[in-house]
């Protein structure tokens, strides 16, 4: 502790010292936030939910489908989609992904880091964008991995009971690989959503009111209200997704958006929370 | 070098700081005094662009900060609040800020070990005392090896070793040609590791000029003079923007005015004098003295005039 010098060969600070060409820029910035990313517990947690809630509830539901099937009735067998069932765990894993996605943008504002980022990189709208590439690679890898790890999974615990589908039947393939793209896209939008807020429990609240409050309070309305509206809500998008029979899924009607449409609108979705909450960030003190 | 022109700043009603304007050159290290809530975190959050100021300019080495091209290689800072995760370690947290600006690995290493965090580098800063965050917080400074410092009260949370530390630090930084801008509240601190000053009180500049000056300045150099020709010495120490109060058993009480100064132009207008005997007061009722009211005391940049009344 009784060093005093600044831990360098002394230099002389009174003349202009050269800074290295150039200026900081994506290629440190993309760096800085993976290493940001990995060194919280938090991320590790809460990617351990996600796996136990794809996986764990795809598992969990297509092996009791399985246990029941020889006693169940014709109104069970009726229109059941095994890729779907296999895919049950999709609800909550936008849950846990949406933590994921909070906590990486709202703990730089709880925790104070966001000064120190700022500080080091003034241009706020590179750094989220750095921030959001970092997250949404992660996110996506995670995602794929989990919905094709549940997929076959589920199908292996299907198989021999009840019907099971593979990967080269139609419908099948989108509906996996979709599920998987619509759980990083919700990530994103949670972590727009953080940058909007900035605080965890707000942006959780938000976040979890939009996916699930929201489609509830849409109920209480006329039908016609709720065909024209309750397919634009991420929910039904997604279960829409994660379906191959197309035009059914828990909300019933055959007004829904294809699963593409669907998910171009969950994309608007998360460009706008996006866009906003870089508009915030620049506008307000950090 | 930071140069500050006629900075505000608003919090909604709040008037955070008011048309600051004041230079740090390099070479020294410059205090940055005033009582709480006087502006001195604001203004620095304004020097690295994490506010936006109402109106006016601060640059840093002549660049906002916005600008700069490797901010962390040109300037350093502790801020007042925490700024660390606590769930993230030291390490990682001086890590992550490397690469921001493509500062080499090995630089986190020597930080860790200036500022005596080495053995405790892996483990979450959530743990950490509130001095081993202030020294995290100095480590995160130092990264870039930058000629420009900002301090916000470094010492708090400090011991007496880690204090008499960070004094040796912040001079021997500011011998290196490097500018140095540490903020505080307790003038005794400023008093022995400053060279120079800014003081400002609830948002406006009120002195800025060498920390002894402002010592002998403020009412710790209020003079006691016993002379015959009181009336006569009274003008011409008012034309010199002397306060001048009568003590008891006629002695003139006189502020603003070093006593040598007294004494000089008590000769050089012939006047005797009987008494000339400086009043030390505490450093801390000198600076309470001087920042308690603002408006009263304030002063022209150059840091002449500084007591009020008097005729110009
Ligand atoms: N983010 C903020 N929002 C609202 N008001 C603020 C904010 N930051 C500072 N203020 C107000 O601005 C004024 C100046 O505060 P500042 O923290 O800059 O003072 P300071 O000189 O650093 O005080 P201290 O010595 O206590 O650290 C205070 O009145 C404070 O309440
Ligand atoms: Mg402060």
């Amino acid at each position: 502790m009784s060093t005093v010098s600044a831990g360098l060969p002394s230099k002389d600070f009174s003349v202009d010292r050269p800074v290295p060409p150039g200026r900081y820029g994506p290629a440190g910035l993309l760096r800085a936030e993976w290493t940001k990313l990995r060194s919280v517990r938090s991320t590790v947690w809460t990617l351990v939910v996600t796996v136990l809630a794809v996986v764990g509830i795809g598992a969990v539901a297509t092996a009791v489908t399985a246990a029941h099937w020889n006693g169940g009735g014709p109104a069970e067998r009726f229109g059941f989609d095994p890729t779907q069932r296999s895919l049950a765990g999709l609800f909550l894993g936008q849950i846990a992904i949406g933590v994921l996605g909070v906590l990486a943008m709202s703990a730089e504002f709880s925790s104070g880091t966001i000064r120190a980022t700022f500080a080091a990189a003034p241009h706020r709208t590179l750094v989220l964008v750095c921030k959001t590439v970092v997250f949404g690679l992660v996110a996506l890898v995670t995602s794929e991995v989990l919905t094709f790890a549940a997929f076959e999974l589920g199908q292996q615990l299907l198989k021999g009971t009840t019907p099971y589908a593979t990967l080269g039947q139609p419908g099948v393939l989108r509906a996996v690989a979709g599920a998987g793209l619509v759980l990083t896209v919700m990530g994103l939008f949670a972590l727009g959503l953080a940058a909007i807020i900035r605080h965890t429990a707000g942006a959780l609240a938000t976040y979890v009111g939009l996916l699930l409050v929201l489609p509830l309070i849409i109920q209480a309305f006329p039908t016609s209200f709720q065909q024209a509206v309750l397919r634009y809500m991420p929910l039904v998008i997604a279960e829409h997704m994660a379906t191959t029979r197309l035009g059914g899924g828990a909300f019933g009607g055959g007004s829904l958006l294809s699963p593409w449409v669907g998910f171009a609108v969950l994309c608007g979705y998360t460009l706008a929370a996006l866009v906003v909450g870089a508009v915030l960030l620049n506008r307000r003190d950090a | 070098m930071i140069e500050a022109r006629d900075l505000t700043k608003r919090y909604g009603e709040a008037l955070a700081v008011d048309h600051l304007s004041f230079e740090v050159r390099p070479g020294r290290v410059t205090g940055f005094l005033g009582p709480n809530g006087a502006g001195k975190s604001t203004t620095m959050r304004l020097i690295l662009g994490l506010d936006r100021p109402d109106s006016g300019r601060v640059t840093v080495n002549g660049r906002t900060y916005h600008d700069l091209p490797w901010p962390l290689r040109e300037v350093g800072a502790l801020l007042e609040a925490r700024s660390v995760h606590p769930g993230r370690s030291a390490y990682m947290h001086l890590l992550s800020l490397a690469q921001t600006n493509d500062i080499p690995r090995s630089r986190v290493d020597e930080v860790l070990e200036l500022v005596g965090l080495t053995s405790v580098a892996r483990r979450r800063a959530g743990t950490f005392s509130l001095g081993m965050g202030q020294r995290l917080g100095i480590a995160a400074a130092m990264l870039g090896d930058p000629a420009v410092l900002l301090f916000d009260e470094p010492v708090n949370g400090l011991d007496p070793e880690g204090i008499r530390w960070v004094r040796m630090l912040l001079k021997s930084l500011a011998a290196e040609g490097r500018t140095v801008l540490v903020s505080s509240h307790l003038m005794s601190e400023m008093a022995v590791t400053a060279d120079h000053v800014v003081v400002i009180g609830k948002g406006r500049l009120i002195a800025e000029q060498p920390v002894g000056e402002l010592l002998a300045r403020s009412s710790g150099g209020l003079v006691r003079v016993r002379t015959p020709g009181a009336e006569q010495l009274q003008a011409v120490l008012a034309r010199e923007g002397a306060r001048i109060e009568a003590g008891g058993d006629g002695t003139l009480e006189v502020t603003g005015l070093s006593a040598s100064e007294i004494g000089e132009l008590a000769l050089s207008a012939g006047v005797a004098l009987h008494e000339l005997s400086p009043q030390a007061g505490t450093l801390e009722e000198a600076f309470m003295e001087l920042t308690k009211d603002s408006v009263e005391f304030r002063v022209d940049r150059d840091g002449r005039a500084p007591v009020a009344g008097a005729p110009r």
